[in-house]
């Protein structure tokens, strides 16, 4: 294995995990909600009455911080690879996948792990490992041939 | 009002965060899952990160009855292991690897105005409407097959 040490940022990625970590926190002691992006958004293409505020509040504020970081920063590149054909059955993999799932990297993944769910730390292993596997042979597969 | 603004406040840390940690760049999540390449530990360190300070929340979260603002702990209680489990964490994990986005990254860049992210988050939000409705008819099959 070889570390990429141009694109490797620990600090900044520390930082940001942080963040996200203290964003948990606000929303399971302050809402008594999980900070899971699949079930926050999942739970308003099935709402319950009076469940449907404190969802689309949360995704407020996920949606407007570009705009806000923009103002004092330039917003990190993003970079994607993807063509469209490739970014569609993706998206409907993950987006079928996390329900069925009932979680991705954010409620299994973060909040999951830090509640030492077994339930959530299956689900964490099996996404990781269909990851690698998968960028693996998108990448490296056909060096075999 | 307070849960709402709280709820908000959590969306902008959490969006911050990902921005932040580089994670809103799929090229960067795809350079962490590219074990066999130039490996980008990166990833490692935003969950490592974010789990420090989220698990004693979740230890004090387990011993309230209700949270800080009043209403009730809806800590998940299904405990099974099962088949839709792990069938739908390996497709979501396949459909991470093709795409380098998972549901967060996917829509804090909607409004960095990426083309290819509204592609990729309409497709995902297409699964999940398709997922909300399979299991609207599964509870009226069974609720049907009850009755009959």
């Amino acid at each position: 294995m070889q570390i990429d040490w141009q694109h490797f940022t620990p600090r900044s990625s520390l930082a940001g995990g942080l963040l996200i970590g203290l964003a948990a926190a606000v929303l399971i002691l302050f809402n008594g909600r999980i900070a899971g992006i699949s079930g926050i958004v999942g739970g308003l293409l099935s709402p319950r009455k009076g469940d449907s505020g404190w969802r689309i509040a949360f995704l407020a504020g996920l949606l407007i911080t570009p705009l806000l970081y923009q103002l004092r920063h330039a917003l990190p590149e993003v970079d994607i690879e993807a063509g469209t054909p490739a970014l569609v059955i993706a998206g409907l993999l993950v987006g079928l996948g996390v329900r069925y799932g009932a979680g991705c990297t954010s409620g299994h993944g973060v909040c999951g792990l830090s509640r030492l769910s077994p339930r959530s730390l299956v689900a964490t292993m099996c996404f990781m490992a269909a990851g690698f596997l998968t960028v693996y042979v998108l990448r490296h597969g056909l060096a075999w041939t | 009002m307070m849960k709402l603004l709280c709820s908000l406040f959590s969306g902008l840390l959490f969006g911050l965060g990902l921005i932040v940690s580089g994670m809103s760049n799929p090229a960067k999540v795809l350079g962490f899952l590219d074990l066999a390449g130039a490996w980008d530990p990166s990833l490692a360190l935003v969950m490592g990160g974010a789990i420090i300070v989220a698990m004693p929340a979740f230890w004090l979260s387990r011993r309230r009855q209700r949270a800080i603002l009043g209403d009730a702990m809806q800590l998940p209680t299904n405990r099974k292991l099962d088949r839709r489990l792990v069938l739908g964490s390996l497709a979501f994990g396949l459909g991470w690897g093709i795409a380098g986005f998972c549901p967060g990254p996917a829509l804090v860049s909607l409004l960095a105005w990426q083309t290819k992210a509204w592609i990729f988050a309409t497709a995902m939000l297409a699964g999940m409407a398709l997922f909300a409705w399979l299991e609207r008819r599964r509870a009226m099959d069974k609720q049907s097959s009850a009755t009959s």
